[in-house]
């Protein structure tokens, strides 16, 4: 066990835990922040889906030790009132069924918009491609990121 | 739902002032309303509340699994009460079999069964407040009427708030005999109206079973048998018991439980026990079913007949032609993509139960048997579901966690992996059908019979379906192999392979017959409806009412050069869809570009809600047909996470999916299944049109080389 500080959501937090712990549980089970989820443990799905330093990465496999200084984004932090034009975009296209793999979408599709605020049809399909909806929204999610794309500044 | 049910409702204001209102529609009790208090124990369906505030909180006591219920029942109650939906505020019920009735998610059969009670519980609301107006202004009801939270007195144009009223309203006695809005008067059903959770949602608000979390709770894994067949011999618990963050380690029944302080601690502890497991049944391959699949197709002794018409053995002998087909698929996980997860304490007074599950009651029932006590024992909350599926219809992860919490007297919540949720399932059963059918000379359908064998499923066909009805000598039995893997329903039980197969076959023949595959479907159902042979359960003009909407709008006899179209149509779950698949070929691969789907699901409730079931369907039951794929060897499951299990992806999805609706103001039906079984007989017929190849079993991948 070690004492971890991390920056997530602009906050400082202190997790006493295992080094291998993959930072979704760290998030989960230890600080609280529940919004970034569990779907496969080996990055496929893409449910726990987290910006690290802006980047999107799959935190079921990312160890809590080689988060170091990074600053950590969860859907909790995506935006301050819940209105980041993706989550704006998910909610005017009425995305979400089950709604279980949509934190990991959102985050997918935030970082893909801030790099390229006018992605192709390809690159959205190349990026959200590797995310998993077992409800089966792809549709409604590509309409969403083209959207959220016309939202951002 | 029947409609000599006596429908009343219960009324009081309860502390702060409003009005609650309950509905009972118990046929055998007495309809005199009865007062009652917030906290008294009530025997009510289902109820709403109008605070001062004018805000009404509406109770939804159904399981959200993502098909909409907590949406669309509030809409239905909102509607006949004329409240203005944004000050509608919707509260997931916990389950109370003494307020409500039917509080599962599974087979489509919500809004069938709370259709009109909803209906009445919002329009007896709006009389009370329409009739509490009236009295404060003394005037007839009948002069007034309600909009928007409003009541409004015509004459004078006078208007007081719901909010208002509320506390006058209570005092009303509720009348009885209410009228329901016309069909074509609605202002919020047929609407397009957001998921209420949306915001929870899409901001990662705890909402799910697996976010549950209460102070001093353990956390929890169970080492299961690893091969269905195998049970527990011995336990070597001691590395495991000395992993950091361990309280405890447990065994009962076949399980192992690790119980620690988190998630990870259990997961890394349940990797060092030492277990020997031994063989309690056959430890079955895939081909070991593929072999038994054909030895009980060719053993007419072990068939039951489940529907006989006229004398198919005299029809096959007078055939002009037979054709003849074998059809065959997989198992299949459900993988919701939250994994199997519940939380329970049992304490001395009885039960608490947390968590994702489709069949609440059952979850309790089972719970209280298990300790011997009363079912009222036990309290079961619901939380929004990462899927279902059918999955959570079994109650197996509430019964483990409650056994648990018993044994290690403790707060537990019990986690799966994906691991353990796609290797210790409950699995859609392979199944595998042998169609004959018989023409004459002129091509009509003369003969037809069907032997399907399952798994664990005693009748494996829906023997009053299409074309049941139109063919003069039919027989339908089937064949069951006892299995020790476990089975069970799978969205749209039965019918999410037998559609397939029997809308694949059924252009096999029209093929035979040199019909065009709509053509020969319309025939078919003339004869239903001109000389129709047996009972017929589906009816007739609907089939064909969405087999036009669909040739219409797909363009079915106006021919595209380079695109090839495959018809479905099949009617499961109350409701008739029928469905059309574009192919086109790109680099000698078919490709499935576009699906439209004509679905009668009488009026619609909520048009988001419904399109996105309806596309949701179709893009699950295509990735299904595509890649869904678990084997088996030595009875354990060779697939157990999405590496080797292939989920359909945001790359794999027809372009586009059209969705018509008929809407044709007859009561509601459900569509959180019945959009998908049509889906892979349409994409199969199309990628036959453009390769003319034939595929009869699943997944596609395993036999053709398809793009997505």
């Amino acid at each position: 066990m070690a004492q971890y500080k991390l920056k997530i959501n602009g906050r400082d937090y202190q997790a006493d835990v295992a080094s291998d712990t993959p930072l979704l549980w760290v998030l989960r089970d230890h600080l609280g922040l529940v919004g970034t989820k569990y779907g496969c443990g080996i990055a496929q799905c893409g449910a726990c889906t987290v910006h690290l330093n802006g980047e999107p990465t799959r935190s079921c496999v990312l160890p809590v030790s080689a988060v170091g200084g990074a600053k950590v984004t969860t859907i909790e932090g995506l935006s301050e009132n819940g209105d980041h034009p993706v989550q704006q975009a998910w909610d005017e296209l009425d995305v979400p069924q089950c709604g279980y793999c949509q934190a990991g979408q959102m985050m997918t599709a935030a970082a893909l918009l801030k790099k390229n605020s006018k992605p192709s049809d390809a690159e959205i399909e190349a990026t959200m491609s590797s995310h998993l909806c077992r409800c089966g929204t792809y549709h409604r999610i590509r309409d969403a990121v083209k959207l959220a794309a016309t939202k951002t500044k | 739902m029947q409609t000599s049910r006596r429908d009343f409702l219960k009324s009081t204001a309860f502390a702060g002032g409003g009005l609650i209102l309950g509905f009972n529609w118990f046929e055998s009790v007495a309809s005199k309303p009865v007062a009652v208090t917030a906290a008294a124990p009530l025997n009510f369906n289902a109820y709403l509340s109008i605070g001062m505030d004018g805000i009404v909180t509406i109770f939804s006591p159904n399981p959200e699994i993502g098909q909409g219920i907590k949406t669309a029942f509030p809409l239905i109650v909102a509607e006949e009460l004329d409240v203005d939906w944004k000050k509608v505020k919707v509260e997931q019920a916990p389950l109370d079999t003494t307020r409500f009735e039917r509080q599962t998610a599974g087979g489509s059969g919500a809004i069938p069964h709370s259709w009109k009670r909803l209906r009445v519980a919002g329009a007896t609301a709006r009389q009370m407040l329409i009739n509490a107006a009236a009295k404060r202004w003394g005037v007839p009801a009948a002069e007034c009427t309600a909009s928007q939270s409003m009541v409004i007195h015509t004459p004078s144009g006078k208007k007081l708030s719901y909010g208002e009223l509320a506390q006058e309203a209570a005092q009303i006695a509720p009348p009885t005999d209410v009228k329901l809005k016309e069909v074509g008067s609605f202002k919020l059903i047929g609407k397009s109206i957001k998921g209420v959770d949306n915001q929870e949602v899409l901001t990662g608000k705890p909402l799910f079973g697996i976010d549950f979390y209460r102070e001093g709770m353990r956390f929890a894994m169970l080492q299961r048998p690893p091969a269905f067949g195998l049970k527990l011999k011995s336990v070597d618990a001691t590395a495991a018991k000395a992993m950091p963050g361990i309280t405890d380690v447990v065994t009962f029944k076949n399980n192992v439980a690790v119980v620690g302080k988190s998630t990870w601690e259990v997961k890394k502890a349940r990797e060092v026990l030492k277990i020997e497991w031994e063989k309690a049944a056959e430890l079955e391959n895939t081909a070991d079913h593929d072999r038994i699949f054909k030895e009980l197709m060719a053993d007419n002794s072990k068939a039951t007949v489940r529907r006989k018409d006229g004398d198919v053995e005299a029809a096959f002998k007078n055939a002009a032609k037979v054709v003849e087909a074998e059809y065959q698929c997989p198992f299949l996980p459900h993988n919701p993509l939250e994994p199997m997860n519940f939380f329970a304490h049992v304490r001395e007074d009885g039960v608490e139960l947390v968590g994702p599950t489709q069949t609440p009651q059952a979850a309790r029932n089972d719970v209280a048997k298990l300790f011997n006590i009363a079912p009222e024992k036990v309290s079961v909350q619901l939380t929004r579901m990462g899927g279902g599926f059918g999955r959570r219809l079994r109650t197996d992860f509430a019964l483990e966690a409650a056994e648990l919490s018993s044994l290690i007297k403790a707060p537990v919540k019990v986690i799966w992996t994906r691991e353990d949720d796609m290797g210790g399932g409950i699995y859609r059963p392979a199944v595998r059908y042998r169609f004959k059918a018989a023409l004459d000379k002129d091509g009509n359908m003369i003969g037809y019979a069907l032997r399907g064998v399952g798994m664990n499923t005693a009748n494996s066909t829906r023997e009053d379906n299409f074309p049941s009805g139109c063919v003069p000598n039919l027989l339908i039995d089937t064949a069951e192999h006892k299995s020790p893997i476990t089975v069970g329903a799978w969205r749209a039980p039965i019918t999410n392979f037998l559609a397939f197969a029997e809308q694949s076959f059924l252009d096999e023949v029209a093929l035979a017959a040199g019909k065009d595959p709509v053509t020969f479907r319309l025939e078919l159902l003339d004869k239903a409806k001109n000389q129709p042979t047996g009972a017929i359960k589906y009816n007739i003009d609907r089939t064909r009412k969405v087999i036009e909407l669909a040739a219409e709008k797909s363009g079915w006899f106006k021919k595209r050069k380079g695109v090839h179209l495959g018809f479905s149509v099949y009617y499961s779950h109350a409701s008739y869809v029928a469905q059309v698949a574009e192919v086109v070929v790109q680099k000698g691969k078919p490709v499935i570009q576009k699906v439209y789907a004509a679905v009668d699901c009488g009026v619609v409730i909520n048009e988001s809600g419904a399109k996105n079931q309806v596309v949701g369907g179709i893009v699950d039951g295509l990735g299904h047909a595509m890649y869904g794929n678990l084997t088996f060897k030595n009875g354990e499951p060779e697939q157990r996470n999405f590496g080797a299990y292939r989920l359909i992806r945001f790359n794999e999805i027809p372009a586009d999916v059209e969705v018509h609706f008929v809407n044709n103001g007859i009561d509601p039906t459900g569509l959180g299944e019945p959009a998908l079984p049509p889906t892979g007989g349409a994409a199969a017929n199309a990628i036959f049109k453009a390769t003319g190849q034939r595929l009869r079993n699943q997944p596609f991948v395993e036999q053709t080389d398809i793009l997505g």
